[in-house]
């Protein structure tokens, strides 16, 4: 199932295993992101995504397998300043103001960025001076992102960083992070938005119950989804004729338009077309994302009957 | 560790009102309001004010140990201490913080306590409030450890009755609102309790003298002790959230 990329040293996964009591979250994960990839955890919740992410950050000790970032192990990695993590839970500390708290978490890294300059990047501020009690949920999810940030880290890690945000928070937080990714920082974000990982990320790794079901370009996810969709205006067929064309395997008619489902796109069209050179408005559709999240979730869930 | 780090922690402490209100509001006024009507009167050999000084400072300075060190828990709950774990901090680096704001909130509150005594009459020589101030840093180690122990151990909706109630009972035992005990069985158990040190230190150092050696062991073996508790409930938390 896995793509293996041959990578320098950038973070490597083997054979990631850890179980909560009865239940295994994570089941086997090989992974291998190379230095300056930007790679996106997708996958429903109980996925094992943030399992996952806590054995990275060295928060939760595999029960079998091992983690290596940039060659060492989790903790050596966290200890260098190496890694800056975007937990999905926890609250900010109070009696400070949200510079004070981003000025408190740089002075524990060894090359920190200036404290102005990751404010600008992660739009806070409008409300540097507020105290970390007074903000507002998005506002929170700021400076928790400047908070990992301001590490100046070669590997971010972060855990839905876009949960608590609204469709502006998470257009803007996008915005810096493609920032970031510029300078060639090796970026992995777990999310369950499908177009986040779809525009923002190199490469997509799904994951469904505990293991890594699909990897690779979100181009490539889609195609391993074969089917295609085609609507055309064409009055005055029946769907049965068209539902037996080569390729077609269902055909739907509103009005003067129909619409096939197909499982070979491209021999239904030259069918169409050769047997109703009148159709006109021809659209081609691939599978999204998301039909190829569905059905490689489902797919998974199926096998494991 | 990072001043930095260490500053904002500080910073964090000092603007912590209800903290601060307990710490030193509460001990001050009831020194004020006691000491004031009993001025002229004497306490186990010394001046009351002075015994009631080094009681209310002692209460302050526990208090305030105590607090700092369980104000962990809070920052357990709110997923902080997870934060910080992501970093390069090290968990030796985050309790050694914490004790340090305890110890700075204990003097204040000992700097405060003290001028009120002075206010009402206190007088001591450089070597004697040297001595004081000496002792009771000293014999607030069992009682900083105490509080990181807490700090594992409890939930922060049950902190505050635990903490309270906790160092009340220690000062209470300790004679910090008056000697509990003069002769007898009771004293002797006092006299194994480190806040009856604590409390000691003001008589002492009216004398110059400083603890007997009885005072040194007493803290030593409760500061030990403390360690260990601290040091298990330590690793008992963090092996459960790893």
């Amino acid at each position: 199932m896995t793509t293996s990329t041959p990578v320098g040293a950038g973070l490597v996964l083997r054979d990631l295993a850890k179980s909560y009591g009865p239940v295994a979250a994570v089941r086997g994960v090989d992974l291998s992101i190379a230095p300056g990839e930007t790679v996106a955890l997708l996958g429903p919740n109980g996925a094992g995504k943030s399992t996952t992410i806590d054995m990275i950050l060295g928060l939760a000790p595999p029960d079998a397998g091992s983690v290596t970032v940039f060659g060492s192990s989790p903790a050596r990695a966290v200890a260098d300043g190496r890694v800056g993590g975007m937990l999905q839970t926890g609250q900010l500390i109070s009696e400070l103001s949200a510079r004070e708290l981003v000025a408190m978490v740089a002075a524990l890294y060894p090359r920190a960025l200036p404290v102005d300059e990751v404010l600008a990047i992660a739009g806070i501020q409008g409300f540097a001076t507020q105290r970390t009690t007074e903000l507002s949920g998005g506002q929170a999810q700021r400076v928790r992102f400047a908070m990992a940030l301001v590490a100046n880290p070669d590997l971010l890690v972060l855990d839905e960083p876009t949960a608590a945000l609204d469709v502006e928070g998470r257009h803007d937080f996008w915005a810096s992070m493609s920032e970031v990714a510029r300078q060639g920082k090796t970026i992995l974000f777990a999310t369950h938005y499908l177009e986040e990982a779809d525009s923002y990320a190199d490469r997509i790794v799904l994951m469904a119950r505990g293991r890594v079901v699909a990897d690779g370009a979100a181009t490539d996810i889609k195609s391993r989804v074969g089917g295609k969709t085609i609507r055309a205006t064409l009055p005055g067929v029946g769907v049965d004729a068209l539902r037996s064309l080569p390729g077609v395997t269902g055909a739907l008619r509103r009005g003067e338009a129909v619409s096939l489902a197909c499982s070979d796109g491209d021999a239904a069209l030259r069918a169409l077309l050769g047997a109703y050179p009148d159709a006109r408005d021809l659209e081609v559709r691939g599978a999204g994302l998301e039909e190829a999240f569905l059905e490689l979730v489902a797919e998974d869930e199926e096998a494991a009957r | 560790m990072s001043l930095t780090y260490l500053r904002y922690e500080v910073l964090r402490t000092f603007r912590n009102r209800r903290f601060l209100l307990f710490s030193l509001g509460f001990p001050l006024v009831l020194f004020l309001v006691v000491a004031s009507t009993n001025r002229h009167a004497t306490l186990e050999g010394v001046s009351f004010p002075l015994y009631y000084m080094a009681g209310m400072a002692s209460w302050g300075a526990m208090l305030g140990i105590i607090s700092s060190g369980s104000r962990i828990s809070v920052e357990r709950q709110q997923g902080w201490t997870r934060q910080l774990r992501i970093t390069p901090l090290s968990p030796r680096a985050y309790l050694l913080a914490k004790v340090v704001c305890g110890y700075l909130t204990a003097l204040l509150t000992m700097v405060v306590l003290f001028a009120a005594g002075t206010a009402l009459g206190v007088r001591l020589g450089v070597r004697e409030w040297a001595v004081m101030v000496g002792l009771v840093l000293v014999g607030l180690i069992p009682f900083g450890l105490l509080g990181v122990m807490a700090g594992h151990l409890l939930k922060p909706d049950s902190l505050g009755p635990a903490v309270g109630g906790l160092s009340a009972l220690f000062a209470l035992f300790g004679g910090a609102w008056g000697p509990i005990a003069s002769h007898g069985a009771l004293l002797d158990l006092v006299r194994d309790i480190p806040s009856y040190w604590l409390v000691q230190s003001g008589t002492v150092a009216y004398g110059g003298g400083g603890w007997p050696l009885q005072g040194w062991v007493v803290v030593g073996v409760w500061s030990l002790a403390a360690a260990r508790l601290a040091f298990v409930a330590y690793r008992r938390d963090t092996a459960r959230v790893a």
